[in-house]
């Protein structure tokens, strides 16, 4: 049962009070979007074997929607982040590549 | 008191015996014995009889990895099957029962398996019944089931209470041997926070086979390390508990048993621990591996260090004359204690040609040591009575036969290694010791990425104990550093090391055996799986560990394989012709023993099972005597019966009233989410189907929900109160789920707009006024203007009435003139009865949920969860003009344009009346003429909704129909499960015409 802190009250929370969200940084497809991206949009998701960013709410606590990264093979945690954001903050992907030498975010782990 | 009751006996209390029945036999024990104990000493070594061929089956262990002595524990509400004797502690008046046979234990028929067991091998029942395919089902399984099966369900309540405990330490140190003392004491005196468990009784492990400590003898170091650690404030000690399991970022699981041993004992039975720990060390011990040779599962046939255990620990001896068969040193120390007990040793059979300074031992106490010889075998009628000795690495021919009445097998240790592989952690085999040993290069990791277990003592492999000390007191250092700590220079306990002369590695007894003595050669006592099935599952092709595992039951019985699985794959490796290493192990999952469910469950059954929402005249409904219904955590009144009458009829005639008269409803359960802020209108204009942006102050409107999938979600009343601020009305199941929605597209998609929701749903108390009088009764309460012309349809007002603040709604889901009236949460109750009061003279009277259910049916409006599963549209619905045609987008409009969503045969909403008046079945499909590749009827629609409608006085429902609407007038069938048709005719979904609204 994994322990994720909260970046918005700082809470190490329990995965009790967490919900999962799925894969984080996607981008919707609006109305004007083709059949194959709005497809993807929807379905396409990453199922890397390393270095993954999801999506958690701090359901049972909070109520705030937070980023995390994470190892899915290990459980290792890189770090988390709050959810306004497009892209990983430079601190959390300098984390990974500090603890996982040669990653990167374009060719994955 | 018995013959097998001998001198010694370090765990038992001669001053305090105990008296318990097996199998309604009165027996005697002491106070400190556990059931196996007790049960040997009164010469019971029968206990139970095995799953397949129904053998009889002896008592082998003394831990918790024993297969065959699991007994029927208790009665009535304390009722346990499957106990483990062997780690059940006696109490005065325990009663046990042994399992799996018929009639009785002495004499029992299944027995007849055994004379068939050659045509029962491995993968049988797959192989035997599977055809003729009906027959599986009607004659086979009942059939197997019950002859199957070990003990009873309980038949009754648990009678017992249970607790959960949460807790987060430092360190959590599991097993409470010298090794686990160590690594407490280390960690504790740097001030980490420690948790230490022991799954049994007593401090110290086997003791018995401890060298001197720091120059004291091992029990006496043993007694002052534990008052040394519960003396430290920082550490926590904890005798029967088990810890059960390790899961992701060092979350744990322990069972501390509180009064099992002590039935009338005050407090709850069972303690489960969820343990949260920085590091875990496992101290876990080892488990002794029995020897494979020809009827080794005969009664009387034990491991080596069990048998010692029961020497030393209880004062009993299984047997008066044994005969030691070991492959190593360890099988020695058993000889040794049955020698000072006194008791005959007739023959120690080493495996290995050359045993060294052991043997020497052995002679010198006038012990006979035969090297290089094993067991051809051993016979008896249900138990041992003769052993036969052979070369070890011959075929079996007996070179000598020995009467005895006990077997001590040693066959070498195995790590028990549990606790580090669940979250992860590998192996490797240690060549050496011929063990699975934890790798330290690939631990398990915690969140940190950092190892969060580590193995110390026997568990780690370190069989001796000066290394068992040495591990401990380092681990115990490791993790307090790991935590944060900083432990102080200073050195662990010591003990001399021990010299021993390695394991000769036996998998079969003796090494080329023929395949006769094979099949006698037992690997899982509990399942009856023996060498030969193993061999047969490699070559029927079943190669894998795990495959061979599943057919063969090798390892699925209730010790999970802790005794049987490393000879398994060593068996199989040999058949495959590769190491062990190449073969692997199967998985390790928690538990580590079995967990009672109520322990799992702890306070969480009866009223404490889940927290119930109720409304603030949830009481008064309860007078009323109100039939409840769960909705979500909510309860609300399904129907309020009264005295004679059914619920059905009280259904009906609140029907009916309402729509005569007028009724009231406790809507109080609807969800109510507040949404404001400047951007607070073009959020709801993305979030429902339609506008909310035009809509004016003061005005409610219908809307509709749907995911970013195009699949409707919800629906309710929008009511805009002003510029800024929209009240959102959602099902009663919907609040919580539709309050998550809006936060997540704000939070996470729209996170620059001004927008804030609340959820008010219990804030206020909300009553339905609803049928032809609904205006009267408000009139009579007195107070705000309620006409038409003040409060038209579809539009919502603040003032007073009856003396109460309100809000009152001008909407409707009955088709009837209503109104909805809240007011703050506490007047609730208040306002409740001032309506029945207020309206007695017009025939008020309250409705539930089934009224309100058939009321909306009768005027085709659709229910979310009735109408809708997952996989419905608005489209479907008919509910195409809820959905705006002027805004540029909202979540679901671009999945409702893609090619599955605008399928013109997609199925859609009409209204179905059955030809002969009746009500449809829930959930009934009409089929259509064609076949599917199986010749099954295909279907061409399914009832959603399906009611009596007392106004019409005949069945009405609503369903999905391909092309429906297209097809008014035409008749379906719906066939039903008990082989009967039911005809209904399309029509549409609004069967009561006229409205009052």
């Amino acid at each position: 049962m994994l322990i994720l802190t909260c970046p918005y009250c700082g809470v190490a929370a329990d995965e009790t009070e967490l919900a999962p969200g799925g894969e984080a940084h996607l981008t919707r497809a609006g109305v004007e979007s083709s059949d194959e991206d709005f497809e993807a949009y929807l379905f396409q998701r990453k199922n890397p074997k390393g270095v993954h960013f999801e999506r958690w709410r701090h359901a049972n606590g909070c109520g705030k929607w937070f980023h995390a990264a994470r190892c899915t093979v290990t459980n290792e945690v890189f770090g988390t982040y709050p959810a306004q954001t497009l892209e990983p903050p430079k601190e959390i992907l300098d984390e990974i590549v500090a603890r996982r030498p040669g990653w990167t975010l374009e060719t994955g782990p | 008191m018995s013959a097998r009751r001998i001198d010694g006996g370090r765990l038992i209390d001669r001053t305090k015996p105990l008296r318990f029945t097996f199998n309604g036999r009165k027996m005697e024990g002491f106070q400190g014995d556990t059931l196996a104990s007790a049960l040997l000493a009164n010469g019971q070594m029968l206990v139970g009889r095995s799953f397949k061929y129904h053998r009889p089956r002896g008592i082998v262990t003394a831990g918790p990895e024993e297969p065959n002595a699991l007994v029927n524990l208790g009665k009535d509400k304390r009722f346990e099957p499957n106990a483990r004797a062997t780690t059940t502690e006696l109490f005065d008046g325990l009663e046990a029962r042994s399992q799996n046979h018929w009639p009785s234990l002495e004499r029992d028929i299944g027995v007849l398996n055994d004379r068939f067991a050659r045509f029962l091998p491995a993968g049988f029942y797959y192989k035997t019944f599977i055809h003729p395919r009906p027959f599986w089902k009607h004659v086979f399984e009942p059939f197997i089931r019950q002859s199957a099966g070990l003990g009873q369900a309980p038949r009754h309540r648990d009678g017992d209470t249970y607790e959960h405990v949460n807790v987060t330490v430092d360190v959590l140190v599991s097993g409470g041997g010298i090794s686990g003392l160590a690594a407490a004491l280390a960690a504790g005196k740097a001030g980490a926070r420690v948790l230490l468990v022991e799954q049994s009784a007593h401090w110290g492990g086997r003791l018995d086979d401890a060298p001197d400590i720091d120059g004291q003898p091992a029990e006496t170091w043993v007694a002052e390390t534990v008052a040394a650690l519960t003396n430290l404030e920082n550490v926590t000690v904890k005798l029967r508990t088990t810890h059960s399991g390790v899961y992701d970022h060092g979350y744990c699981l322990a069972v501390e048993r509180l009064t099992d041993h002590d039935p009338l004992g005050p407090g709850p039975r069972q303690r489960l621990w969820k343990v949260r720990a920085g590091r875990i060390v496992a101290a876990t011990g080892a488990i002794e591996r029995p020897l494979s040779f020809a009827g080794n599962d005969l009664p009387g046939v034990m491991l080596a260090a069990a048998v010692r255990d029961y020497l030393t620990g209880y004062g009993v001896a299984p047997g008066r004359r044994t005969v030691v068969v070991t492959n190593n040193d360890d099988g020695y120390r058993t000889a040794f204690a049955l020698k000072d007990q006194g008791l005959e040793v007739p023959l120690i059979l080493d495996a290995r040609s050359d045993p060294g300074p052991v043997a020497e031992a052995a002679r010198e106490l006038g012990l006979k040591v035969a090297p290089g010889k094993g067991l051809a075998g051993v016979s008896g009628k249900g138990r041992v009575e003769k052993a036969a000795v052979a070369a070890i690495d011959g075929s079996g021919a007996v070179l000598d036969e020995l009467a005895c009445d006990c077997i001590a097998m040693a066959g070498g240790w195995s790590p028990a290694v549990h606790l580090w592989s669940h979250a992860g952690g590998k192996l490797h085999w240690d060549e050496t010791d011929a063990m699975f040993v934890p790798d330290p290069d690939k631990p398990p990791l915690g969140a940190d990425g950092k190892a969060m277990v580590r193995c110390v003592g026997a568990a780690a492999g370190e069989l001796g104990a000066a290394e068992a000390l040495e591990t401990g007191w380092a681990a115990g250092l490791w993790a307090a550093t790991e935590t944060g700590h900083k432990p102080k220079r200073g050195a662990g306990p010591k003990a001399e090391p021990d010299e021993e002369t390695p394991i000769a590695p036996v998998w079969v007894m003796p090494r080329g055996a023929d395949p006769e003595k094979r099949a006698k050669m037992w690997l899982d006592y509990q399942n009856d799986v023996k060498v030969s099935d193993v061999e047969l599952a490699q070559r029927e092709g079943y190669e894998s560990v795990e495959h061979t595992k599943r057919y063969t039951t090798l390892g699925m019985a209730t010790d999970q394989g802790k005794l049987s699985n490393i000879n398994g794959l060593a068996v199989l490796a040999d058949a495959r012709g590769e190491p062990i290493p190449a073969v692997g192990t199967t998985t390790f999952r928690p538990p580590y023993t079995p967990l009672t469910m109520g322990a799992i469950a702890g306070e969480a059954r009866g009223d404490l099972f889940q927290p119930i929402r109720r409304t603030p005249m949830h009481e008064h409904h309860e007078r009323m005597g109100a039939h409840w219904e769960p909705v979500g955590h909510w309860r609300r009144p399904y129907a309020f019966p009264r005295s004679g009458e059914s619920v059905e009829e009280a259904v009906n005639r609140e029907i009916v009233n309402t729509r005569q008269n007028v009724g009231l409803l406790d809507a109080s359960t609807l969800g109510k989410i507040l949404v404001k802020g400047p951007d607070a209108a073009r959020f709801l204009d993305m979030l429902y189907t339609g506008m909310m942006s035009s809509l004016k102050p003061g005005r409610c409107r219908y809307g509709l929900m749907c995911s970013e999938n195009g699949f409707l979600i919800d629906d309710g009343v929008v009511a805009r109160i002003d510029e800024d601020t929209f009240l959102c009305h959602t099902t009663t199941g919907g609040a919580d789920r539709i309050h998550a929605h809006m936060e997540e597209w704000l939070q996470t998609e729209w996170w620059d707009w001004q927008v804030h929701t609340l959820n008010i749903t219990e804030a206020w108390a909300q009553i339905g006024v609803v049928g032809p009088k609904a205006r009267d009764l408000l009139e009579a309460l007195g107070g705000m203007d309620l006409s038409e012309e003040a409060l038209p349809f579809m539009s919502w007002a603040d003032g007073e009435i009856g003396g109460f603040k309100a809000r009152i709604y001008r909407i409707s889901f009955s088709g009837e003139l209503s109104y909805e009236i809240a007011v703050d949460a506490g007047h609730g109750a208040a306002l409740w009865e001032a309506c029945l009061d207020a309206g007695e003279s017009l025939g008020v009277m309250p409705y539930g949920t089934e009224a309100l259910h058939v009321m909306r049916a009768e005027k085709g409006f659709i229910m979310i969860g009735d109408e809708t599963d997952g996989t419905v549209i608005p489209q479907d619905l008919g509910l195409s003009w809820a959905i705006s045609k002027k805004k540029d987008d909202y979540l679901g409009k671009r999945a409702q344009d893609r090619l599955f969503m605008t399928d013109p045969n997609r199925w859609k909403l009409v209204g179905l009346e059955t030809l002969d008046g009746s009500v449809l079945p829930e959930g009934a499909y009409a089929v259509d003429d064609s076949k599917n590749a199986n010749g099954q009827r295909e279907t061409q629609g399914r009832v959603t909704s399906t009611y009596y409608s007392p106004s019409l006085k005949r069945g009405i429902a609503m369903g999905l129909v391909r092309h429906g609407p297209d097809r008014m007038g035409e008749v379906l069938t719906f066939p039903g499960v008990d082989g009967t048709e039911t005809k209904a005719r399309i029509v549409e979904p609004v069967f009561l015409k006229e409205a009052g609204a």
